[in-house]
């Protein structure tokens, strides 16, 4: 019988682990840069920054791009450390309702206005 | 048959990590946090783009010291992470994978996630 718990090779979440590190390790400095550069802000200048199209379609990809590296790098934490099936597939279970949750309360926060 | 008795090491006080697992476990510890303060990081940012009033009340909390401090330890998990990542990457090209320049690396590594800390807690609190 299939294992539910480990019926794959692993080379598709390292990959996915690799190339989502190799994106954030650019995007995330770069948005960084941008914000650090733009202060001091008051609230005006601060609505302004995440204005632009383009400025809230990066945000959003990186931020995509973080779930899912975030997603391989706390499975493989409790693939490690939690022997208990249930509670392992539980805290799986948390972790993906708090990622997607946070990409979608970040969706709702930059198109809120539009 | 059960296997000749050999020392299993799970008191922590008698693991002594090398260098490189210090950065190893770190970077992982520093994951664990960066993936906590993610749902934080959305909700500032939900409640600063809000209204004015938002954004004045985080801009006030920002200078409480605690959370200075929280944000001290959040800079210090990015930059280790970013740079035990860096390393990992490095690794699985095939470079630098030597005793000599792993310990060489990882000293870098922990030394370069210290002093951006330091600069950060320097901007924080003096």
């Amino acid at each position: 019988m299939k294992s539910i718990t480990g019926a794959r090779t692993g080379t598709g979440s390292w990959l996915l682990q690799r190339a989502t590190a190799v994106l954030l390790a650019f995007a995330l400095p770069g948005l960084l840069i941008y914000v650090l550069a733009a202060l001091p802000l008051d609230f005006a200048g601060w609505q302004a920054l995440f204005a632009p199209q383009a400025v809230r379609v990066l945000l959003l990809l990186t931020a995509v791009a973080l779930a899912l590296h975030a997603w391989v790098g706390m499975r493989d934490i409790f693939m490690d450390y939690v022997r208990h099936t249930g509670l392992r597939l539980s805290l799986y279970l948390v972790v993906i309702v708090v990622l997607a949750g946070s990409v979608a309360w970040l969706v709702a926060t930059l198109w809120r206005a539009t | 048959m059960k296997p000749s008795a050999r020392p299993v090491y799970l008191d922590l006080r008698r693991i002594h990590l090398p260098l490189p697992g210090w950065v190893s476990i770190l970077h992982r510890v520093s994951g664990a946090v960066l993936f906590l303060a993610l749902p934080l990081g959305v909700w500032a940012l939900s409640v600063s783009l809000a209204d004015e009033a938002g954004f004045q009340r985080l801009a006030v909390g920002e200078a409480h010291p605690l959370v200075r401090l929280l944000l001290l330890g959040l800079i210090w998990a990015g930059a280790h992470h970013l740079l035990a990542g860096v390393r990992h990457l490095a690794l699985d090209a095939d470079w630098g994978g030597g005793l000599r320049h792993a310990r060489q690396s990882s000293l870098i590594v922990l030394l370069a996630g210290g002093l951006v800390a330091l600069l950060a807690a320097w901007r924080l609190f003096a």
